[in-house]
């Protein structure tokens, strides 16, 4: 909250630029020294690690040509928001328990918080006031779990770059009935931000995180390496939703982990509709038995547009399900890539894992990669996966079109019964 | 629940676990280098255009780095220094079993090949370790111009037949091992059918791998002309020895318009071998090219077979079981290309996990744009015995376009232990209860198979596992 906004006039520096680092961390420099050590730590990994490849096996079927273009982009200035139609359209849903809105990496409006969840303790904060209030807090969830599938020099460049974020914490057995908003929007040209969500849900908490990711200016190119970790305690029932929005012109990184104890009721949804190239990718860790996690995602591509998407589902615990359904809906020129795992660790037994991707092919250059993978090493399972590509049925629309329905009107409807 | 010990399997996995000390006349050392192709090329008489295929085969192995950014590590512990790649005792291979020599025959009859050869097959050839040392064929199927020979003599006598498909439908260059072969392969059948012929029975190969530290590099090209048909039947064995040995096979199919062509393997290579094997089927337009595979023995084989489907309404199918035991690792699939509209195939994979043995499916199933009604199916059941047994899915789709159509589905069970209580209940002992639930498992595909080839199957993988429900 103590965050003030001032147009500074220092140089903007691009990710490529040898100084950027230092130049970054005398402007941001955030609370504690292991946060600064750990900044220092993670920047040293993103210049050591190697570029994917053509053939790096998590980048199968990608298109990594854009990888090329990321050093451009230069770190987000400090600046003043202005936008005044910013609040209005950030200002979704009546009912909430709290708002935060950013505008490249800079808080752009007050925190808003409901008192009485915070006299029961519940955090809801950025991630530079809950550094400075909650250092312990953060330092024992921040960056603890890592996707692992394929990013991770780039989830390096994020740790080393990210000024700002959002740290959620429900402390034990409270319960948050109504959503935290999150807003990150983008908008200055040429401009990389590094969104960063945690979400600690203890034991028998419940919460509901709505996170929207949008771009104020249609035109302008951007690059987003946001991330979004969620830990679950026994009994927690968290829920992570994200609506990724970012303009045409955007490449995107989301790289997430779900990672939950015993008894948990937890769902991470995303829906992508926005950005040039969003490469995605999920972790869902299982540490403890009897917990129920659903991981979904559903997407529209248009045009261009190029969905990368990589998940993990880890059963380290027995007696666990998680359900992955990934459903595309592909127009135009788009590319979609699905590459799905689930691991069933040997002691995992009597799990419950499944795994399913569905791609409606809607154009005729569309193309739909699926790449659902298994790893088993306990007897006492059920697990299955499942990979369809399909089109709208020929018989269906002619049923539309029999009842006068127009045939782009029943495409639309039959899109919406794919989903 | 939580017995892990290993079930005690009767698969016959010992049937060819004997060796004789036999003298080679014809050995190209241990280690490879240009000299040993030489060796090679000169051993067998080979044309200069040969000779060349293989010098630029071995530059591209020597070349290409090893796929361990996918696949398994233990490739790592191939020592290809310590290898001999060519050993036999002549180059032609006898028309009769009376002219093989002793202990040759002795091995093949111990396996029981000229007693199949009698019952129910068109033509056999036996090799053992680099060279067929039998080779025949029912008299009648050479009047139709049914041409089965080995490969030097296919290149040699029929060039204007193989030439032109030799190396098309895996070139040099397709993987490591593909050039591997290409280098310095020996053996394998060489088999043309004219137009309209259907061969009945079907044609068998029988690979035999006898001495130790050796490798195996058989190369097989079988043509179908327009509207043929053919089955090929491929077994193999050889002794257990300490040190690993290594099979690395090219397998080309081309089956022209309207042709079918039927690959069966049964491979029960014993416990220290290598098994690397390129197949791939090229079907032209309305031919069927079907691959049926069972791995049930060798320590790490890597084998998806392909067919790519050239003309329209061309069809492709992988049917395929794997049986994984301690220290095995079934690494299988199956590769389907259409590059053409109309066409479909079909992929049925069945594994069977047991101890700590790993079997993984690998998948790859292209539809390039423009095309349609492509259609695929594609099945992987696993079935996991032992608590500590391994199996992956790996599979790849690539559709493009609105007019093509995919399925793909996987699930991994176990044995249930109610169904084994309930058979037992009925006087059946563990071990019989077992053994009918895997049957159960594998019937509807062995189903699918040749009559006598299921028959000998459903023998194979016939489990005595007292003791292992888990």
């Amino acid at each position: 909250m103590t965050t003030t906004i001032e147009s500074t006039e220092s140089e903007t520096l691009r990710i490529g630029d040898a100084a950027v680092f230092e130049q970054r961390q005398q402007q941001f420099g955030m609370a504690g020294d292991w946060f600064a050590a750990l900044q220092i730590e993670n920047w040293k990994r993103y210049l050591e690690l190697p570029r994917p490849t053509r053939v790096s096996e998590k980048w199968r079927f990608a298109n990594i040509r854009f990888l090329d273009e990321l050093e451009n982009f230069c770190v987000a200035p400090l600046r003043a928001v202005d936008e005044p139609s910013l609040l209005e359209r950030s200002e979704r849903l009546s009912k909430v328990s709290g708002r935060l809105t950013f505008v490249d990496d800079n808080l752009a409006a007050p925190r808003t918080m409901s008192p009485e969840l915070e006299s029961k303790g519940v955090i809801f904060a950025t991630l530079v006031d809950a550094l400075a209030r909650y250092p312990d807090l953060v330092k024992k969830h921040f960056m603890k779990h890592s996707p692992d599938l394929g990013s991770d020099k780039y989830e390096a460049l994020h740790v080393a770059l990210l000024r700002n974020g959002v740290f959620v914490y429900v402390p034990k057995g409270v319960v948050v009935e109504d959503p935290f908003i999150v807003n990150y929007w983008n908008q200055a040209d040429d401009v990389a931000i590094f969104p960063h969500t945690t979400v600690v849900c203890e034991d028998d908490a419940k919460v509901t995180v709505l996170e929207f990711q949008e771009s104020l200016n249609p035109d302008a190119a951007g690059l987003v390496i946001a991330n979004a970790h969620m830990i679950a305690g026994d009994r927690a029932q968290p829920t992570h939703d994200i609506v990724q929005n970012w303009n045409r012109k955007t490449l995107s990184f989301q790289l997430n982990t779900n990672t939950v104890g015993a008894e948990t009721n937890a769902r991470g949804l995303i829906i992508n509709l926005g950005s040039r190239q969003a490469r995605q990718e999920v972790h869902g860790r299982i540490l403890g038995s009897n917990s129920n996690v659903e991981m979904y995602s559903l997407n529209v591509p248009r045009g261009e547009q190029e969905f990368d998407q990589r998940t993990l589902q880890t059963h380290v615990a027995p007696k666990s399900r998680s359900d992955l359904l990934y459903k595309n809906a592909l127009s135009d020129d788009t590319r979609t890539i699905f590459s799905g795992l689930i691991i069933v660790e040997p002691d995992a037994q009597q799990t419950d894992a499944y795994q399913k991707n569905n791609n409606l092919m809607l154009s005729e250059s569309a193309e739909a990669n699926s790449l659902p993978g298994l790893e088993i090493g306990a007897n006492d399972v059920k697990c299955s996966h499942g990979a369809t590509s399909g089109r709208i049925d020929e018989s269906e629309l002619f049923y539309f079109l029999a009842r006068g329905i127009p045939k782009h009107k029943a495409q639309e409807l039959m899109v919406f019964g794919f989903f | 629940m939580s017995k892990t010990e290993t079930p005690d399997l009767n698969i016959e996995r010992d049937v060819g676990n004997f060796h004789y000390d036999t003298t080679y006349e014809f050995d190209a050392g241990v280690g490879l280098s240009e000299a040993t192709i030489d060796y090679i090329a000169d051993v067998k008489g080979e044309d200069e255009w040969v000779r060349e295929f293989r010098k630029k085969a071995l530059k591209v192995f020597n070349d290409k780095p090893l796929p361990t950014h996918w696949a398994s590590r233990d490739l790592e512990n191939i020592d290809y220094t310590k290898i001999r790649y060519y050993l036999s005792k002549g180059q032609r291979p006898s028309r009769s079993w009376d002219e093989v020599p002793d202990e040759i025959k002795e091995t093949f009859e111990r396996l029981g090949i000229p007693e199949k050869e009698r019952a129910y097959l068109a033509g056999v050839e036996a090799q053992f370790d680099s060279e067929a040392s039998y080779s025949n064929m029912k008299e009648e199927l050479s009047k139709q111009g049914v041409i089965f020979v080995g490969s030097t003599e296919g290149l040699k006598e029929h060039p204007e037949i193989f030439r032109k498909w030799f190396g098309k439908v895996i070139p040099i260059g397709d993987n490591k091992f593909s050039a591997l072969n290409s280098a310095v392969f020996s053996g394998g059948s060489f088999i043309y059918v004219p137009p309209g012929v259907k061969v009945k029975q079907p044609l068998q190969a029988y690979f035999r791998i006898n001495a130790e530290n050796f490798g195996q590099f058989e190369r097989t090209l079988i043509i179908a002309d327009e509207g043929a048909e053919i089955t090929y039947m491929e077994g193999c064995t050889a002794p257990k020895f300490e040190t690993s040995t290594l099979h690395s096979a090219v397998v080309e199919l081309v089956a022209l318009k309207g042709a079918k062509i039927q690959y069966i393997t049964v491979q029960n290579w014993s416990e220290n071998v290598f098994n690397l094997v390129t197949k791939r089927g090229l079907a032209m337009e309305g031919a069927e090219v079907k691959w049926i595979d069972c791995n049930i023995g060798s320590r790490l084989t890597m084998k998806y077979p392909g067919v790519i489907m050239r003309g329209e309404g061309a069809r492709g199918e992988v049917l395929s079981i794997a049986l994984a035991h301690d220290n095995q690792h079934q690494d299988t699939g199956a590769k389907m290309i259409h590059a053409a509209s109309n066409t479909t195939s079909n992929i049925i994979s069945k594994s069977i996990s047991i101890g700590q043995g790993r079997a993984t499916y690998r998948g790859v199933v292209a539809m390039p744009k423009h095309l349609k009604n492509c259609k695929n199916n594609t099945e992987c059941d696993a079935l996991l015995i032992n608590t500590n047994s391994r199996t992956d899915t790996y599979p790849a789709i690539t559709v493009r376009g609105n007019r093509n159509t995919v399925q793909h589905e996987a699930s991994v069970s176990k044995v249930s232990a109610e169904q084994i209580f309930y058979m037992m209940q009925r006087g059946l002992s563990e071990g019989e209860a077992m053994s009918l639930s895997v049957n159960g498992f594998v019937n509807d595909l062995i189903r699918e198979f040749p009559m006598e080839y299921s028959v000998e199957l459903k023998r194979l993988i016939d489990l005595e596992m007292e003791g292992s429900v888990g």
